[in-house]
């Protein structure tokens, strides 16, 4: 069967492409050229491969968790990204982007980061690969992330504050993309999710998929199946849903839902559901859903996790949701602080505030007593310790 | 009619000064009073930026002045209401600058008629690749006899070169320099680059823009192109106000041969 992916020109139906300045044109031409022949070759495979084994820790573990399975009555099973190295799924594409950078000569390294994960998943794959690594980060992330800015320059990454804006994700992404405009030819940049212009939504999706194909073959293994009856990812651009998706999408035996960051509530207008409350539109070279006004102005999403607060989606998403291969739902920061804490107490699992979402949707779910529930928890929680902390508090 | 824009650079042996600034910026209205101000003053043409809340391809002075002028209230909505009668007064070219998402939520067609209603001359959009627009707008554009100018820098290859001085219309802008608007470079670098872009003999004229500054850097780029691009260091100079005064001294400023 032939792999889910984009046109030659980048896109997936009306979504995608690449609505880039001249000036990164060079830079993004290069890129769309070479990354399937790279990444088809003997020692790419190889190269990764080994990598994500033993530096990684991958295959991740899938597993069923009896609290859960009783308290929803069905069976739920939970994909561990939060065991790669570095604490989430991040690495996996970070690791294949390098390899990838280093087979086209290129001396430096950037990135954006909105939690921080990929921002240290960025900074650990360059430590090891001995690139100079420059992480974009939004101040107010900074501040809420303060643990993750300190990994990084502990793994020798210089980390640079975006002050425009709301001062998070999406702002972090332009200072990137300025900083690879003033440096076209040693710089490659590491966009960390399946957003931005052609090929960066296929190359990270296809990073990404080695959860999906991952699960497939745990969920033969452990129940004789051919596939999981539901999946479940959280959404911010969405690269560990489209990796948790990846080889179920032509598969109309498997539910795959995509959890968005609701916020305080869609009606709220502090949220960061893109896809329930976006319109088409242009945001970092892609065509895709965004939150934005009618005069077109992106619009400052909200959502608790650092990870989920981005205005767009990748375009694959907008593409799938419109062809109803995916279904999309909201949670709130407040249901998310909960189940993390639920999750917590029940499994001894801190999630990242990110995959929270996704333990929460699980009071929502309609699932019978034998469907196969996979729930792909990204991350893990110790970049949020002071979040849940202060909300505990509060409560008390 | 023919294109104003054609018509100011038919003869290629004049130079020709350019002035971006920020629609709504410093203050929601300054916008027409601004461009009358610079007609007198000696400019040969405007841009006029219709401000994005994520501009990609600007440095920090259009930023701060696009931001400012979104919270000033400006839209393309407003922006062509303030230039409906802009064409009684004034004869310079008028080009419209900004991103392509303001003007797919206005609509395209609807936004090219504005534009013929406002006499507006060309258009530069950075995040429309060319080849997008050659596929999908160039035939309106044409049509309605509005020019879309496209970008260039020392890394745009001389076969791409061609393409956009055969389909895009205008002029070419060329970038200086690698990097966002208003950024720190030194002109001198660019000299191969000017260079070898004029001795392609291309059908456009080439404005050159990104960084200029100064009387000594404009008389630097005149010596490859037929006209200049100030617009970072036009906004930080009417960040504080736009006294008709303080625009002349700076047009002045810029004109005055080393």
């Amino acid at each position: 069967m032939e792999r889910f992916k984009p046109d030659a020109r980048g896109y997936y139906g009306a979504y995608g492409g690449a609505f880039i300045p001249e000036m990164l044109l060079p830079n993004v031409a290069e890129l769309q050229a070479n990354y399937l022949s790279i990444i088809n070759t003997e020692s790419f495979r190889e190269a990764f491969h080994k990598l994500l084994r033993d530096y990684v820790g991958r295959p991740t573990p899938l597993f069923y968790s009896d609290n859960l399975s009783k308290r929803y009555h069905t069976q739920v099973l939970l994909k561990r990204e939060d065991l790669c190295h570095t604490g989430a799924h991040k690495i996996n594409n970070t690791i294949g982007q390098l390899l990838i950078a280093k087979h086209l000569n290129k001396q430096r390294i950037i990135a954006e980061t909105g939690a921080g994960q990929h921002g240290v998943a960025t900074a650990t794959a360059c430590a090891l690969m001995g690139m100079e690594c420059t992480v974009f980060m939004g101040s107010v992330d900074m501040q809420r992330q303060a643990h993750n800015v300190e990994r990084m320059r502990m793994l020798g990454a210089q980390v640079i504050p975006a002050e425009s804006g709301s001062k998070t994700l999406k702002d972090a992404t332009n200072e990137a993309i300025r900083e690879w405009i003033r440096h076209p030819k040693d710089t490659h940049y590491v966009i960390g999710s399946v957003v931005g212009p052609h090929p960066y939504p296929d190359m990270v999706a296809l990073f990404q998929s080695v959860i999906s194909e991952e699960i497939g073959k745990q969920v033969q293994e452990q129940f004789g199946k051919a596939h999981p009856d539901v999946v479940i990812a959280c959404v911010g651009g969405g690269s560990n849903a489209i990796g948790a998706f990846y080889h179920f999408i032509d598969n109309e035996h498997t539910r795959l839902i995509a959890v968005e960051a609701g916020g305080m509530g869609l009606e709220s207008g502090k949220t960061a559901a893109s896809i329930a409350l976006g319109r088409k539109g242009i945001i970092h070279g892609s065509k895709t859903y965004l939150m934005q006004t009618d005069d077109g102005q992106i619009v400052e999403p909200h959502s608790i996790s650092a990870g989920l607060d981005y205005p767009g989606i990748g375009p694959a998403h907008a593409y799938l949701r419109d062809t109803n291969k995916i279904e999309v739902v909201s949670i709130t920061d407040e249901a998310a602080l909960k189940a993390g804490l639920m999750l917590t107490r029940t499994d001894g699992i801190i999630p990242a505030l990110e995959s929270a979402h996704t333990i929460a949707y699980l009071e929502h779910l309609q699932a019978g007593p034998d469907d196969v529930v996979v729930v792909n928890l990204s991350g893990r929680g110790d970049k949020d310790l002071i979040t849940y902390q202060n909300y505990f508090n509060h409560e008390q | 009619m023919s294109n104003r824009l054609d018509l100011l650079f038919e003869d290629r042996s004049a130079f020709r000064l350019s002035i971006f600034f920020t629609a709504g910026f410093p203050q929601l209205e300054d916008t027409a009073a601004l461009i009358e101000a610079l007609q007198h003053s000696g400019a040969d043409l405007l841009e006029i930026g219709f401000p994005f809340s994520d501009p990609l391809a600007d440095g920090p002075v259009i930023q701060s002045s696009s931001q400012q002028a979104l919270v000033n209230g400006m839209s393309l909505a407003v922006l062509f209401e303030q230039l409906e009668e802009i064409r009684d007064r004034i004869h310079i070219p008028l080009v419209l600058m900004g991103y392509l998402n303001p003007v797919l939520q206005f609509g395209v067609t609807a936004f090219i008629e504005q534009c013929v209603a406002c006499g507006i001359d060309g258009v530069i959009l950075p995040d429309l690749p060319a080849d997008v627009y050659v596929a999908e707008y160039k035939a309106a554009f044409d049509a309605a006899g509005l020019a879309f100018i496209p970008l260039i820098t020392p890394q745009t290859s001389p076969e791409r070169i061609r393409f956009l001085d055969e389909q895009c219309s205008g002029f070419i802008y060329m970038v200086a320099g690698h990097g966002t608007t208003g950024g720190a470079i030194s002109l001198q670098e660019e000299g191969a680059y000017f260079q070898r872009v004029k001795e392609m003999g291309l059908r456009l004229p080439k404005v050159a823009g990104f960084g200029v500054k100064s009387s000594s850097d404009i008389a630097f780029v005149q010596q490859y192109a037929e006209g200049v691009i100030v617009g970072s260091a036009f906004v930080q100079h009417i960040a504080g106000g736009c006294s008709d005064e303080s625009i002349r001294s700076f047009i002045g400023g810029l004109k005055q041969v080393n």
